[in-house]
């Protein structure tokens, strides 16, 4: 079993997403343990990207804030380092793939495993471009999460049947962003989900409020929160981590009601 | 030369978004079924022909030819194409493609705007909505296209993230085309891009080299010595080399814009600069940092301003079967006078680029071999921002 698995292994979980770096590393490091010590599952750590393609206005501005202020690969590598000394909820990178391609798959993989993450978003690296990153990531013990989509109709299967960590279900076509109503028939893509693999499954995209974050974890295994976080970041800069200590407090708590 | 999964060598292959997936997948099944198709190849053709002004001249520049004492130079004229310039060869075949697949909508990006105009021109023609997007640095240096684009009905997008240029209209294009799918293809504009859109425009491009080698061996009875064309993502070289591949005594040189040089950080030559990279769906090479961060390149064109190039020219570049050269901004404007002054032909600053290699190989070669350069496209949008360049200030 994963490390992963046991983010799911109390009930639903809530995932927070938080762009490194943004506005520094500091204020990352306070946001990680301020969303774990008020109950968060999993932390999705994102690597900044200078052109996040499947990112919506509110998460590209993060990546634009946390590159301005210097961050590197390097540089997030040490974080988690630092952050590993106390926290112990599983870690997932997300970023591009060519963050991961241009600093090496071997090398960045061997860094993930040494300093304890334990899988890896890449938005940009469909089922069909996998082969050349999961072995890799087989090698290194890291989860290569794969993401379905709502247009992803006849190829959910062929994906949960390969999935590994856990599964990534877009709410809704578009980029990453609040959204007032998320209209995708999502019971119905997690049914043929379920009959094909016992990985957990997480919702993201277009969750901001405990509402929607317990409807989205009644249909699935936990909800994933990116936009909503930066936004506070963006808001209350080095101040956020208590922010979103409380927001995620609020979140956790209705997700498992 | 492209095998199934869309591999130009290690280049190319389909770095999207799952969301994505079915759309390219689906755009293949039909590309596959329409290209063989002879119903969809009449009507392409006649549209090309009748509506787009093809076949495209092959013009021998005998003063230009003359004063460059060296080889002979024919220049390939898809400046008198419709919308004056290469751009509407692949956009009538996309959007015909698009058409007949059942999609009511285009969405394009554009960097200097001739794509964008081209795609605004289809989707007048063909009763199609159409939402170009455009990098806002750019909507200022070609103002007027943006005019052009409104007039044919097309709403325009200026896109304020990043460098504001061509690499963000294709990032914003993108995350259009994942909002909005069922009726919606995004008509890209280069050799770039997810397979199968380096084939496709490829494809739909490779009439101009088609064209230059019958009109070289009509006018000439052998094959050009070297073929010319500027680079950005690459879709009128790619076109006007395609053809050639195979013959290898001919030369492919492809001229990327240096910018303010190759030495500097302000350049878009991406073979000369760049590193193999994963971005905008494709493996290819990129400018970059060490940490795989685009670089934000600059040209003073444009349509080249663009961080990579497409997969095929990467492949051509690594077999060593096409050469990729660096032209500055100062030897581009050059080229645009001295076209204009010695021939009375205005190209576009893009297509200038390659007039400035030519420049400098004619009087290297003898009177008896030839030169072609692709004018991808006319200089009239480019007027304006040349006169600034040179101190006049005038305004569109």
């Amino acid at each position: 079993m994963s490390n992963i698995a046991s983010a799911f292994a109390n009930g639903k979980a809530f995932i927070p997403f938080i762009t490194c770096g943004d506005p520094d590393l500091a204020t990352t490091a306070a946001a990680v343990r301020a969303a774990v010590e008020n109950g968060a599952d999993l932390i999705e750590l994102g690597i900044p990207f200078s052109d996040p393609t499947a990112e919506g206005p509110v998460i590209q501005e993060a990546n634009i804030r946390a590159l301005s202020g210097g961050v590197t690969t390097d540089k997030i590598f040490n974080l988690v380092r630092d952050l590993r000394r106390d926290v112990t909820v599983p870690f997932v990178f997300m970023t591009y793939v060519n963050v991961v391609f241009s600093y090496g798959a071997e090398r960045f993989l061997s860094k993930c495993k040494e300093t304890g993450v334990d899988g890896l978003i890449l938005p940009d690296l469909p089922f069909e471009e996998k082969e050349e990153f999961l072995s890799v990531c087989r090698e290194k013990g890291v989860d290569l999460i794969s993401m379905i989509a709502p247009t992803s109709e006849k190829r959910i299967a062929m994906i949960a049947k390969e999935a590994e960590g856990f599964l990534y279900i877009v709410s809704s076509l578009g980029v990453t962003g609040t959204r007032s109503e998320i209209t995708t028939d999502l019971s119905s893509i997690i049914q043929v989900v379920r009959e094909n693999t016992d990985t957990p499954c997480a919702i993201g995209f277009g969750i901001s409020t405990p509402e929607q974050a317990k409807k989205m974890a009644a249909l699935s295994d936990g909800a994933i929160v990116g936009s909503a976080i930066i936004k506070l970041l963006a808001e209350y800069g080095d101040d956020a981590p208590s922010h979103i200590g409380d927001y995620v407090r609020a979140m956790k708590e209705a997700v498992i009601s | 030369m492209t095998n199934p999964s869309g591999r130009f060598g290690i280049h190319g292959g389909q770095y999207i978004p799952e969301t994505l997936m079915n759309a390219v997948i689906e755009l293949e099944e039909a590309y596959n079924h329409f290209k063989e198709d002879p119903d969809f190849n009449k009507e392409l053709t006649e549209l090309l022909n009748e509506y787009g002004g093809r076949p495209s001249r092959l013009y021998h520049a005998k003063k230009m030819t003359k004063d460059l004492g060296g080889a002979q130079i024919y220049l390939k004229r898809e400046d008198l194409n419709h919308t004056g310039a290469h751009k509407i060869n692949n956009v009538l075949g996309q959007a015909l493609l698009a058409k007949k697949m059942g999609k009511t909508r285009l969405i394009a990006e554009t960097g200097a705007g001739q794509h964008g105009v081209a795609t605004a021109t289809a989707a007048a023609l063909l009763n199609m909505e159409c939402v170009v997007f455009m990098g806002e640095e750019d909507t200022i240096r070609q103002a007027l296209n943006v005019y052009r684009m409104r007039l044919l009905g097309s709403e325009v997008i200026p896109v304020k993230t990043g460098t504001a240029t061509l690499k963000d209209a294709v990032s914003e294009a993108m995350r259009e085309w994942t909002s909005r799918i069922s009726d919606t293809h995004y008509c890209l504009g280069s050799v770039m891009g997810p397979h199968p859109f380096p084939t496709i425009v490829r494809d739909f491009q490779a009439v101009i080299s088609k064209e230059i080698k019958e009109q070289m061996l009509a006018k000439t009875g052998r094959l050009p010595d070297a073929v010319l064309a500027c680079v950005g993502g690459g879709s009128n070289a790619i076109g006007s080399f395609y053809h050639f591949i195979d013959d290898k005594e001919v030369r492919l040189i492809g001229c990327e814009a240096a910018g303010r040089g190759i030495d500097t950080f302000e350049t878009a030559a991406t073979m000369n600069t760049g590193s193999v990279g994963i971005f905008h769906g494709m493996k290819s090479y990129f400018c970059q940092d060490e940490y795989g961060q685009i670089a934000p390149v600059y040209s003073i064109s444009a349509g080249l301003d663009y961080p990579g190039i497409g997969p095929e020219h990467a492949w051509l570049h690594d077999i060593g079967r096409a050469e990729y050269v660096p032209v500055t901004d100062e030897e581009a404007v050059c080229a645009f006078e001295y076209l204009s002054r010695m021939e009375g032909i205005i190209p576009a600053i893009e297509s200038a680029h390659a007039v400035s290699y030519a420049m400098k190989l004619a009087p290297t070669m003898s009177p008896d071999q030839t030169i072609v350069i692709t004018i991808s496209g006319r200089g009239d949008k480019d007027c304006a921002a040349i006169a600034r360049y040179r101190g006049e200030d005038i305004y569109e």
